[in-house]
């Protein structure tokens, strides 16, 4: 892929956090470093000493960052500010993270995804409740290369024994979560000792300047040699192309790989690379990049799957222990239910067990039944669907996970996968079992005994539109006539196959799964199965036609609109959607996605039932003929 | 992997997740070098296709070439164009500094069109190192009830994962260039050749660094008439690239006081 993005090479781009406890002085070293290698705009020093002048006070470098008038009237920083900055010989973005207990998540959102990080201890105060939870913070979000600034030591006079105390006391906390500076240097920000250029008055001080801290840090390079990770973002049919897109995020693909997509064991094997504005095709694509691969096979794939190959695939599993970080108001107990992301899929788990809890401004360990917000735990999540991923310390892209409640996001953390199996293996060997068997019967020899084909006519449409009236009498007509023809509606499929599903999305997706893969079945055997369901989402239908097999499989689109539907409203269904006491009803509340190429669309507001009916009947004699042998 | 590859990855992904995630998108299209690599961004992540529409959010003050510019690439892309105007200066709060005041247009004609279109997300091309509060956005950024950006209270954002729903009545910005730099732009338009208006380019010691309406916007002093030129100027100037949009410089607040109330 390098080489279709040909370029001349530039200076790298590092990533650099600057975090600690609340007023230890991070906005001003940002400032002052900025003013010292000439970065800021002309006009910015005069524009802040003028904000100065207005509320009385002296000239403050916090403020060149503090861009929010909140801010500078409280004189703290509220949440990250991202900004660019160049030495000699890279560019950097130094995000300038808040320091506040409140603002805890804006830290993280903005150290999140760093290189490395500059920690700023107040020389005065020493290190602080948010110096250590920061620290523990930093190692839990994958920042390994940590530096050290010891502000304000004009004011203990550029005291050594005082430094001396300080970074002792740091790097033993560092080294319990297995870390060790870069640096640790003493500065001020009032002359800018030791931030751009060395200072007169730490004689004693050996090392560096902070800008030589910063030159010290390592860019972290994807992840090219670990096994091939692609977390499925989506699959465009924009053209005739079929494109599962994805970020490769560790490893490489090439064109002609055998892949293997998680949680389902799906393989195929790649056909294309894709790409738009590229010179020459794609043969391969490393970590980092973002691909769209087409298939040789036609499988069924969706978002939230893992490409990998077939040796090294990731872990499959429905439990899982993570380390946390928590930030939601609530704490989170055994029971509670939330949101798992995992790369780009989005399940639900429960909390199954809390092992410990870890105090992090105080960094002890505890047993507790619960997690209050700003804490670090282990928790063992369980999920009901099946989960592609692998333990952190092998992969961090695909070995972290976040929680969020609704949509707000209130965890992440790391999986650890010690004394948990990888389930993959009982899948696999179920489904060999099952492929093993071979029919004696052949589909031949059913369609001699029966006169027709077995298929599927999927019905899909809005409650009310027509599809089980039609289904029903479709099925009485075709038995006439000697047809081995069989109805699945929500009746005879919600109280027994179906009975332990409820209605939330998940549910009605695994629903039709089943419904996809029971007509599946009775079409094999021999029959023409009417399904009838509303079946609001393409994905859903198109995994029941892969199911069946695109030969067996008739889409038919029941096409009276909503206005139709409402009016006639046989159940008083939507009625009650209307005044909120159904939620989520298809039309309403829910989106119905129409085919997008159905086989056949019967329109009940232009058709009558007998119409309607001629239409579908002489549709399936002509696919399925009825020809009985004498 | 360079550094341009590393921008456009993110990018692409943020894109991605955006038409994944969020139902009826709209990317804003300003006709300015930013929307221009934004607009260029879409068609690579989506293989060709902009899978939503591109709207313009119309001052009727825009100079004549980005009009032009604008007819011609929106056909030659296969854009799916929505323009909108914008209400007069005289319904606009009058509190506001002048050419702020003038810019508040903009932000009226986007919340009418938002709420006319039912848009629950509107792409946008800021980058953080424009301004100092666009320095502190998200890249999913929401917009709460009356289009505001609640600065003190955004929602966490890490690891990729983005806060993609919000309640009825609100929208999401999303930023997908949120991380690019004023040069990276430049070198990117470079190495995909990327066609851009010439008001970008020197005549007679003059030329637009940043690009708004006619009357609010002014030139700097350059001679860079050349992309290599204008990469060049960019590696050594410590001018600021907005220095020549009124309405940032107004007052204090001036800029702030806009974006909270839904200018991008």
């Amino acid at each position: 892929m390098a080489t279709a993005y040909a370029q001349a090479a530039y200076r790298p781009l590092l990533k650099v956090a600057v975090v600690g406890h609340v007023d230890h002085g991070k906005s001003t070293l940002v400032g002052r470093l900025l003013n010292d290698t000439e970065s800021l705009p002309d006009g910015k020093v005069d524009a802040v000493a003028e904000m100065c002048r207005q509320r009385g006070m002296p000239f403050e470098w916090a403020f060149v960052t503090d861009a929010l008038r909140a801010e500078r009237d409280q004189g703290i920083t509220i949440d990250a500010s991202h900004i660019r900055f160049s030495d000699r010989n890279r560019d950097y973005v130094l995000i300038d993270a808040p320091g506040h207990r409140e603002f805890l998540k804006n830290m993280i959102s903005g150290a999140s995804g760093c290189d490395a990080a500059l920690v700023v201890i107040d020389a005065e105060e020493g290190v602080r409740e948010q110096s250590r939870r920061h620290g523990y913070l930093l190692h839990l979000l994958g920042v390994r290369q940590i530096a050290v600034a010891v502000t304000k030591a004009d004011r203990i006079e550029f005291d050594a024994a005082r430094f001396g105390q300080i970074e002792a006391e740091f790097r033993r906390l560092l080294e319990e979560l297995g870390l060790s500076p870069t640096a640790v240097v003493p500065v001020s920000g009032r002359d800018g000792d030791n931030i751009a250029s060395r200072s007169m008055n730490t004689p004693w001080y050996r090392g560096g300047t902070v800008l030589d801290a910063l030159a010290a840090f390592q860019p972290a390079a994807p992840a090219v040699d670990r096994p091939l990770r692609i977390p499925v973002q989506d699959v465009y049919k924009f053209d005739t192309r079929r494109i599962i897109a994805g970020r490769v995020e560790s490893g490489r693909i090439s064109v002609g790989d055998d892949i293997v997509f998680s949680p389902s064991n799906r393989v195929a094997r790649v056909k294309s690379i894709e790409g738009w504005s590229v010179e020459s095709p794609i043969l391969y694509a490393e970590a980092g990049y973002p691909v769209g691969i087409t298939l040789e096979d036609q499988v069924f794939v969706e978002r939230g799957e893992v490409i990998s190959h077939l040796v090294d695939a990731p872990i499959e599993t429905n439990v899982l222990r993570a380390r946390i970080f928590w930030l939601g108001d609530e704490p989170l107990s055994v029971g509670d239910r939330y949101r798992m992301r995992l790369g780009t899929a989005d399940v639900q788990v429960d909390v199954e067990q809390v092992e410990r809890v870890v105090d992090t401004s105080v960094l002890r360990a505890a047993d507790a039944k619960s997690v209050p917000k700003d804490s670090v735990a282990d928790v063992v999540l369980r999920s009901r669907a099946m989960l592609a991923l692998d333990p952190s310390e092998n992969n961090p892209q695909t070995g972290r996970i976040v929680l969020a409640r609704g949509d707000d996001l209130v965890g992440g953390g790391l999986v650890d996968m010690d004394g948990y199996p990888d389930q993959r293996q009982l899948i696999t060997r179920r489904s060999t079992n099952v492929t093993a068997v071979d029919h004696a019967v052949t589909e031949e020899m059913r369609m001699a005994r029966n006169g027709h084909r077995g298929g599927v006519l999927w019905f899909t449409g809005l409650s009310g539109a027509g599809k089980s009236t039609i289904a029903i009498e479709l099925e009485k007509l075709l038995f006439q006539k000697g047809y081995q023809v069989y109805v699945l509606d929500g009746d005879n499929v919600r109280h027994g196959l179906n009975a332990n599903l409820g209605f939330s999305p998940e549910d009605r997706a695994e629903n039709i799964r089943r419904v996809g893969e029971v007509a599946a079945l009775m079409s094999q055997a021999g029959f023409i199965v009417l399904s009838a369901f509303i079946s609001p989402y393409r994905s859903d239908r198109e995994r029941a036609r892969l199911a069946a097999g695109n030969e067996r499989f008739h889409e038919v689109y029941v096409s009276a609109s909503l206005d139709v539907c409402e009016q006639r409203d046989p159940k008083g269904l939507y009625s009650r959607a209307r005044s909120g006491e159904i939620a989520d009803f298809t039309g309403i509340s829910a989106p119905y996605e129409p085919p997008e190429a159905c086989e056949i669309e019967i329109d009940t507001a232009a058709l009558d039932l007998t119409r309607s009916l001629d239409k579908i009947l002489s549709y399936i004699e002509r696919h399925f003929p009825y020809a009985p042998r004498d | 992997m360079t550094p341009l590859d590393t921008l456009e990855s993110q990018s692409i992904y943020i894109f991605r997740e955006a038409y994944a995630r969020v139902d009826r998108l709209g990317l804003l299209w300003s006709l300015g070098k930013d929307s221009n690599v934004m607009v260029w961004l879409a068609r690579k992540a989506f293989f060709g296709h902009v899978p939503f529409p591109v709207l313009h959010v119309d001052t009727g003050k825009k100079f004549d070439e980005m009009y032009a510019f604008r007819d011609r690439y929106a056909a030659e892309w296969g854009l799916e164009l929505i323009v909108r105007d914008c209400p007069p200066v005289e319904e606009m709060d009058p509190s506001l500094p002048p050419a702020a005041r003038s810019a508040a247009r903009k932000t009226a004609g986007l919340n009418a069109l938002i709420g006319e279109r039912g848009f629950k997300g509107v792409i946008a091309g800021i980058r953080r190192d424009e301004e100092g509060t666009r320095a502190k956005e998200r890249v999913f950024s929401p917009r709460g009830d009356g289009n505001v950006w609640d600065f003190r209270n955004q929602p966490p954002e890490f690891w990729d994962q983005y806060r993609t729903d919000v309640p009825e009545g609100c929208h999401l910005r999303i930023h997908p260039l949120l991380h690019w730099s004023e040069l990276d732009v430049w070198r990117y338009i470079k190495r995909e050749n990327i066609p851009l208006v010439d008001l970008y380019f020197a005549k007679d010691g003059k030329r637009y660094r940043s690009l708004g309406d006619r009357d609010i916007t002014f030139p700097v002093d350059s001679d860079a008439a050349t992309i290599d030129e204008v990469i060049a100027e960019l590696q050594t100037t410590r001018v600021a690239e907005r220095s020549g949009r009124a309405m940032d410089h107004e007052a204090e607040d001036a800029f702030e006081r806009l974006r909270v109330a839904g200018y991008m």
